[in-house]
């Protein structure tokens, strides 16, 4: 039976916003349990260095520390690496993180210790007093360099720095070249800093030991995951452990694994029978939470006379760090998200994972892809370039058609399945927003910029992003003997808004209002199995999930109303929480009632095909993921004394099928592509030549400001996947994906009367006056060309 | 170990009394001693603002500020912002209105920045209000509608005072 869409594609305020602004939100250190303990760790000041011994004594000696303790102290599964979350049979060497460090410590910030003591300040106190004997070794620091032979092993047991070495390719690029009019080269250094949620990471784990009850809060995105690791770490019955996230203060992509500090702390609160809570420093989150940071591509791009791309050949090279938390997913996105919106039917891609002294990379908002996109967007405008031909235009000719669709790539995606695109119309996508930048009216502006010696340049950047991953998530829906509705699920939010995008989609289905609704989100308890907030995946796979529970529950509803009211179910209707007979709104049941019914009498049977309970549950599990679009167009100012850049427009025009709610998705937009001004401008993670983190604040590590990020123009473009019902694609990071691709080209046409030209990121200040007094800008004759 | 002191301090316009370390941050005792989480604490090294609050009126960073430095003083936290029959503010509504949030954890430091800011600036500018933003980082929404919040309340307060 259809439904009226009342909210479902409404611009509705969040029902989580009220407790937030009040100060009422409950984040993991808002909790505070009775004799609860606080725990500080001990890291490794150095990349790399074995350990020689460890000394506790002074910090046990503190007044208030209750244990300080080292590998040798955790229980026996717990002195095992880290398991292996995302194999892959390129990894050659599967190597994951002890807890507390075993013997070797390989990356500043490698934990060796903890400290439990009835405050954080005495346990930081006494943190500082574990007197660590290390013996300190050659650090593997750059990627470049830690492949080369003899080059410091990240590991002393193995012989080279290589994760993973893998060759894919479709077509027959070889011959595409051959047979190529122009082939364009360029190597680009790419740099993405971290995720920097404005909470740190944070885990609180509380122990009942009559019940063997363990229940464990910690700021995260995949509870379910941070279940199963703590299952096997601490050898507990699944059925007393609960994992929680309660609110999360941003995740970003590096919330969503497992780490060591999880473990240790859950150990803890076992062992002193008392709650334990850490919560990460900022400078911890520099030092030991993932990052994404720098990868090296190697592109060629073939064309025949038309710019009709004929072949791609990359060779990528991206640093993993000291271990491999989330396997090679990361680089295997970035590499398979080069080809994007255009026609590219030969490639072959070489990419190397090389291990470092450095903290691990896992996805940030964006995860790899931003770095595929630069690739192609970058090679694209040289190729513009070269052929005298403009950079939209060298786009338009080699998009994938909506004709085409679905569109078969020819890679494989992460998820194990081919890339097919299933649905989008990119060329209106680059159209819309060309015309929302005024892109035809730009070489007029930039002409009467430069009379006034003002540099403005425009750049675009174009994305296909996959998204949507399965397996599955799952959500239960139940209508309560109070006649509320509540909505449990494991999907974990932290700041997406789910819990006002499922109210709306279960709202429509049952007609009851949002204040009906409760919703309970990222709790293992909610539901039994789930995946987590992470790859623009939540509102296909639990979003529909709610989808398909709430229709159940409106059958169940209809059909024991029926029962009772003695109608057919067709004449009945779902209006205010109640079933009605249609056009008699007094003769009707409330859901309290039904749901009260559908509880049974003990001994009672129910009526035929009336089954117990007004609740479903669903896992929905998409066929392959649903791919989203977008085309953003930058236009910026550079001033050529100071090397600022001023974001003067930034249009996107972008496509992530059905929206369900416009606000929610306009904020994850402007913010996506905050972030992405971050990697394009700022943020650069900096370690030093024995891989010494170098920026580990915020003064050093610079995020977007509210004077750095413009209002961003946007248009949205609805064509729905059809490999879901709501007909949704994932909305929550192709803000960020082509941001620096098109801010880079923007600047680098700003400065085109120089001849400057970029191939790295982030694009500082200093860089640009470097490359201008290197273009001979500053010359007292400079040379001044034509913009381009 | 630590020293002790005995302070007084009124948060949100109750009186409290406590015997602290003197070593204790505001924040802390704010959100330890006094159970008032709503102050967050995202860097502690005094760039985020997320744990800005309002010390006799004037914004602080509660993570730079000792708990003893309240002393005698009077603190306004997030949770003070609303009136006493929990009606939001005009900035706090323009917030929810506008989309100001997301994980909304640097919101409290947002509001009271803010809060102060619009007092003194009962007719900002965007630019004025990106300048006093950039105080306080917010990773989630991209500040646009954090601006376009903070312009909606100032209008509203000027219709409404």
């Amino acid at each position: 039976m259809a439904t009226t869409s009342t909210y479902v594609g409404a611009r509705i305020k969040r029902t989580e916003d009220p407790d937030l602004l009040r100060g009422r939100g409950r984040f993991v250190d808002d909790i505070h349990l009775r004799e609860m303990l606080e725990a500080a760790f001990v890291r490794s000041p150095h990349a790399h260095a074995r350990i020689k011994s460890i000394d506790v004594s002074a910090a046990l000696a503190v007044p208030g520390v209750h244990a300080v303790l080292t590998w040798k102290d955790l229980p026996p599964a717990a002195q095992k690496r880290l398991p292996l979350l995302v194999p892959n049979p390129a990894i050659r060497d599967p190597r994951t993180q002890y807890c507390l460090a075993k013997d070797e410590v390989c990356f500043v910030g490698d934990t060796v210790a903890i400290v439990v003591a009835e405050s954080r300040y005495i346990a930081e106190d006494a943190a500082g007093m574990v007197e660590v004997d290390y013996e300190p070794m050659p650090a593997a620091a750059e990627l470049t360099a830690a492949l080369a032979p003899g080059a410091p092993t990240a590991h002393s047991d193995q012989r080279d720095n290589l994760v993973a070495h893998v060759q894919m390719a479709y077509g027959e690029p070889d011959e595409a070249f051959k047979r190529a009019k122009i082939i364009v080269r360029e190597t680009y250094v790419q740099h993405r800093g971290c995720g920097h949620a404005m909470e740190t990471r944070g885990v609180l784990a509380d122990i009942d030991p009559d019940m063997g009850q363990l229940t464990v809060w910690c700021s995260g995105q995949s509870p379910f995951l941070e279940k199963k690791c703590l299952v096997d770490i601490l050898e507990w019955d699944p059925e007393r452990l609960r994992v929680i996230h309660p609110d999360v203060g941003g995740g970003f992509g590096p919330k969503g694994i497992f780490y060591v500090e999880e473990a240790v702390v859950a150990a803890m609160a076992v062992k002193f029978n008392r709650p334990v809570k850490w919560i990460e420093d900022r400078r911890e989150h520099f030092l030991a939470t993932t990052q994404e940071r720098d990868q090296i591509w190697n592109t060629e791009l073939a064309l025949d006379a038309n710019a009709k791309i004929l072949g791609m050949r990359i060779a990528m090279t991206h640093d993993n760090g000291a271990y491999l938390p989330w396997g090679i997913i990361l680089p295997w996105i970035a590499v398979t998200t080069t080809p994007g919106p255009y026609v590219v039917r030969n490639i072959s891609i070489d990419l190397k994972v090389v291990f470092t002294n450095k903290v691990p990379t896992t996805p940030v908002r964006g995860a790899g892809r931003p770095q595929g996109v630069f690739a192609m967007e970058r090679i694209l405008d040289k190729a513009a370039g070269e052929m005298g031909i403009g950079p939209d235009e060298i786009r338009r000719r080699n998009l994938v058609q909506p004709a085409q669709m679905p569109y078969e790539v020819g890679f494989i995606y992460r998820d194990g399945k081919p890339v097919i695109y299933d649905s989008g119309d990119y060329p209106t996508c680059q159209a819309k927003a060309l015309e929302l930048a005024d892109y035809a009216g730009f070489a007029a502006r930039q002409a009467s910029a430069l009379r006034e010696g003002r540099y403005i340049g425009i750049g675009i950047g174009s994305y296909v992003e996959g998204t949507g991953l399965g397996p599955f998530e799952g959500a239960t829906v139940r209508v309560q003997q109070t006649g509320r509705v509540t909505i449990l699920t494991g999907a974990a939010p932290h700041g997406q808004g789910h819990k006002t995008t499922f109210a709306q989609i279960c709202a429509d289905q049952l007609g009851v209002d949002l204040d009906q609704i409760d919703v309970v989100t990222a709790d293992t308890n909610a539901v039994s199995m789930g995946i987590g907030t992470f790859a623009s995946r939540i509102t296909v796979n639990a979003g529909n999930s709610v989808h398909v529970a709430a229709q159940a529950v409106r059958q169940k509803l209809l059909k024991l109303a029926g029962c009772l009211m003695e109608t057919h179910e067709a004449d009945l209707e779902l209006v205010g929480g109640r079933v009605s007979l249609k056009g008699v709104p007094e003769r009707h049941k409330t859901f309290a009632e039904l749901a009260r019914t559908a509880q049974g009498m003990p001994g009672f049977s129910f009526p035929e095909g009336v089954s117990c309970g007004l609740e479903h549950t669903e896992y929905f599990s998409p066929v392959r993921s649903t791919y989203c679009n977008g085309t953003h167009v930058a236009e910026v100012e550079v001033d050529i004394r100071t090397g600022y850049v001023r974001i003067l427009n930034y249009s996107v025009a972008h496509d992530s099928g059905r929206l369900i709610n416009p606000l929610i998705v306009d904020g994850q937009i402007q913010g996506g592509v905050a972030h992405g001004i971050g990697n394009a401008l700022f943020e650069w993670m900096g370690f030093d030549d024995n891989a010494q983190p170098v920026t580990t604040n915020f003064g050093e590590y610079l995020l977007p400001m509210a004077t750095d990020v413009p209002k961003v123009k946007m248009v949205h473009i609805e064509t729905p996947s059809p490999l879901n019902p709501l007909g949704v694609k994932g909305a929550g990071e192709g803000g960020t994906i082509p941001a620096a691709a098109a801010i880079t080209a923007a600047i680098e046409n700003a400065l085109s009367p120089f001849g400057v030209k970029l191939t790295q990121t982030p694009v500082f200040p200093q860089r640009i006056v470097e490359l201008l007094e290197a273009s001979g800008a500053y010359a007292e004759q400079g040379p001044r060309r034509d913009p381009v | 170990m630590a020293d002790k002191r005995k302070i007084a301090v009124t948060v949100n316009g109750e009186r409290y009394e406590r015997e602290i370390d003197t070593r204790m941050t505001l924040a802390d005792f704010l959100r330890h001693e006094l159970v008032l989480t709503g102050t967050h604490v995202g860097c502690e090294h005094g760039v985020c603002g997320a744990c800005t609050i309002l010390l006799n009126g004037r914004t602080a960073r509660a993570c730079l500020t000792l708990a003893a430095q309240a002393d005698g003083r009077s603190v306004t936290t997030v949770e003070g912002l609303a009136a006493p029959g929990g009606e939001l503010s005009p900035l706090q509504q323009a917030f929810w209105e506008k989309h100001g949030l997301q994980c909304g954890f640097c919101t409290p430091g947002m509001l009271m920045t803010l809060t102060e800011y619009l007092n003194e600036n009962p007719a900002p500018t965007e630019a004025g209000i990106r300048e006093v933003l950039t105080g306080n980082l917010c990773r989630c929404t991209g500040y646009q509608a954090i601006v376009d919040a903070a312009l909606m309340a100032a209008e509203r307060m000027r219709i409404g005072a």
